[in-house]
């Protein structure tokens, strides 16, 4: 069971602002039921001053009293002090949150930033991620933007603090290299931390026996690790000139990722370790 | 406030009965089994007889029952055995929606050992394809480890048929009894099982003590070493309490499994249908027909199970989900997305299970509270029938 603080308690069980502004000036949207928890922030807003705050929330206790958290933290505040909140005035509202739960803080602060700009009219409800964002972690469409942010101010070390306050790296744990590139990004180290193999596309010039055996050593050091970890596998059934086919097993062949999976690691993989133009193919 | 416990997948209350015959081995009867002196012998003479009383209740030989101190530790020294027994096989199957103390360790073979491991899939009610295990076999295939039942949905697999398929393949086969015990029939010797494993806190005896059968003439490899105990199978002085209680439980399980069959089923099925008849967005998870008497998980639509639990806490209703939030991981429950549930259902899925100590006025307190506790929740919620993602079953649609 959760130890969770008397003002998360009472704020899940006596939830202040719970419903919805119909005539809101500005309304923000985060998560989805698929990641388990989301919340629609409703503001009304009267020369400059938040007059007024509603929420709805799906998601666990501490979700819930991470909303009403925020409507009491921004009610009678001017939009400019409160675009300086953050998650951890939400957490410290609360008396704290347990670690694994910070990222409902987060979800809160979003909301808020979020309903922020619809009411400026920069954007729609729903959050909508710029282009030059890379999409980090699939499994909870988290974006590299908000995990660097997550980060900073928060002052995130590890991978596993990152899953907390982010969730990115809490399903299938394929983007947890991804996490830890930014970690270093972040602390400003270079982002190249094994030595840079020398040749760029060593395949070239290979023979087909040469190639095969490339392939394989990939597939053992590169890839199958990390399939492994998630209790998968994949098997290498044939190899026609740039065109690899594979098989998923185990947990992977029944993966609803597995075709992301497919794209992101195993052919990513092997075009940039043997052959930029490889085409992966799963068999029928 | 009065506890209404509806969480016996999770642990059970000890029986009284059971409680009354193993008080004398705390403070009286303490000697160790192991001792020459009759003080200690009579000891001994009263394990036997909880050896021959599970034994009886299984239907097989006392000398093919091992004790242990759990579930857990019964899954590990069967699989373990059989991968020592055939060294040069590297291959396991198993389920995906295996309790963790087999999934866990078989990840764990094959990221540490070299092993690979086949993981059964499930259709959306959570059953398993005979032909899809058919396949599975392999000439390096050294042990097949299927639960008899499912601990969050309840689901009982076909583990007689399952083991006649491992035999014809000339493979050792494992199964992980803990929720199956005291509810389904069970008589080992009719069928091909070689190992299953069994835990004493599921059957109304304490926390602490499980067992694992062995069939006869099978090679075994023990996973304790250390004392002679256990003729040699498993080492540790006895936990005599324990086993004793074991002993007694499942002589009691033998007389009470009608009633779990029937008075526990009835109340089951009263608190499933009251539940589906008055909350709308609502299903059960699990197999229609073949299920434990006593369990069904239920998913309330458009609402979250940590937060439904925190709330049935308030009113003094105990029950678990397969939620992510309760966990503490940020996926559903393995076992609901290897069948593929929905995640508007996923989240907010809540497992009741009772026991023969539950009663009529509990199910009747659950169905008068839960209707107005979902409501409470459903109105804070921005989802809604109206207002729905659709019933997403796949990340991801970026
Ligand atoms: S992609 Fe991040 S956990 Fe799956």
């Amino acid at each position: 069971m959760w130890e969770y603080t008397d003002a998360v308690k009472d704020h899940f069980f006596n939830p202040r602002n719970a419903g919805v502004i119909e005539d809101a000036d500005g309304v923000g949207e985060v998560g989805s039921l698929a990641c388990g928890d989301a919340l629609t922030l409703y503001i009304k807003v009267q020369d400059g001053i938040i007059t007024d705050a509603k929420f709805k929330t799906f998601g666990c206790a501490s979700a819930i009293a991470s909303s009403s958290a925020l409507t009491e933290l921004i009610i009678g505040k001017t939009v400019e002090e409160a675009e300086k909140l953050t998650n951890k005035d939400i957490a410290n509202y609360l008396g704290g949150l347990p670690r694994e739960k910070m990222h409902c803080s987060v979800m809160g602060q979003e909301a808020l930033e979020q309903a922020i700009k619809n009411m400026r009219g920069e954007a729609g409800p729903k959050a909508e991620h710029s282009h030059e964002g890379n999409l980090v972690c699939e499994c909870f469409g988290i974006f590299d933007e908000e995990i660097l942010r997550a980060i900073k101010e928060n002052d995130l070390q590890t991978v596993e603090d990152v899953t907390n306050f982010t969730k990115a790296g809490g399903g299938c744990g394929k983007c947890v290299d991804e996490i830890a590139r930014l970690l270093r990004q972040a602390r400003g180290e270079t982002s190249c931390p094994a030595p840079c193999k020398a040749p760029a596309f060593p395949a070239e010039g290979m023979t087909n026996i040469q190639r095969m055996h490339l392939i394989e050593s990939v597939m053992d050091q590169d890839i199958r690790p990390i399939l492994q970890a998630d209790g998968g596998n994949i098997q290498l059934i044939d190899i026609e000139k740039k065109q690899v086919t594979v098989k998923f097993t185990g947990m992977c062949s029944s993966c609803p990722s597995s075709k992301a999976t497919l794209e992101n690691l195993v052919e990513a993989k092997l075009r940039e370790k043997v052959d930029p133009d490889i085409k992966v193919i799963l068999e029928d | 406030m009065h506890t209404i416990y509806l969480d016996n997948n999770a642990t059970t209350r000890v029986d009284p009965k059971v409680f009354e015959a193993i008080k004398p081995y705390f403070t009286e009867l303490y000697g160790n089994p192991s001792s020459m002196h009759r003080f200690g012998g009579q000891v001994g003479g009263k394990i036997r007889e909880a050896r021959d009383q599970v034994a009886h209740f299984l239907g097989c030989d006392a000398r093919e029952i091992i004790f242990t101190s759990c579930g857990s530790e019964s899954d590990n020294t069967a699989i373990r055995s059989a991968l020592e027994a055939f060294p040069e096989k590297k291959h396991i199957i198993t389920t995906a929606v295996e309790h963790p103390a087999i999934l866990s360790l078989c990840t764990h073979l094959e990221k540490k050992k070299g092993y690979e491991v086949t993981y059964l899939s499930t259709d959306e009610h959570g059953r398993l394809d005979l032909e899809e295990y058919k396949q599975a076999f392999r000439p390096d295939t050294a042990i097949v480890s299927v639960m008899w039942a499912n601990n969050e949905t309840g689901n009982i697999y076909p583990i007689e048929k399952m083991a006649h398929i491992a035999r014809e393949n000339g493979v050792i086969f494992h199964t992980d009894a803990v929720q199956a015990v005291g509810k389904v029939d069970i008589n080992l010797s009719a069928i091909p099982v070689d190992m299953l494993s069994l835990s004493g806190h599921k059957l109304h005896a304490p926390k602490g003590v499980g067992a694992l059968y062995v069939r006869k003439g099978l090679a075994f490899h023990p996973f304790l070493i250390g004392g002679h105990q256990e003729r040699g199978r498993r080492a540790g002085t006895e936990n005599t309490t324990g086993i004793v209680a074991l002993g007694k439980a499942c002589e009691l399980a033998q007389t009470n499994m009608e009633a779990e069959n029937t008075t526990v089923k009835a109340l089951r099925d009263r608190l499933e249908t009251g539940i589906l008849q008055a909350i709308p967005h609502t299903r059960v998870n699990g197999d229609p027909e073949n299920r434990l008497p006593n369990t069904t998980n239920i998913s309330f639509g458009y609402v979250e199970g940590e937060a439904i639990l925190l709330m049935m806490d308030q009113v003094g209703i105990c029950a678990s989900s397969g939620s992510a939030c309760t966990s503490g991981s940020l996926e559903p429950s393995h076992v609901l997305m290897a069948m593929n549930v929905p995640f508007t259902f996923a989240h907010g899925s809540i497992r009741f299970s009772l026991s023969r100590f539950t009663t009529q006025e509990d199910i009747d307190f659950v169905l008068q509270t839960m209707p107005s506790l979902i409501e409470n929740l459903r109105t804070l919620s921005p989802f809604s029938e109206e207002k729905e993602a659709p019933a997403i079953t796949k990340r991801f649609a970026k």
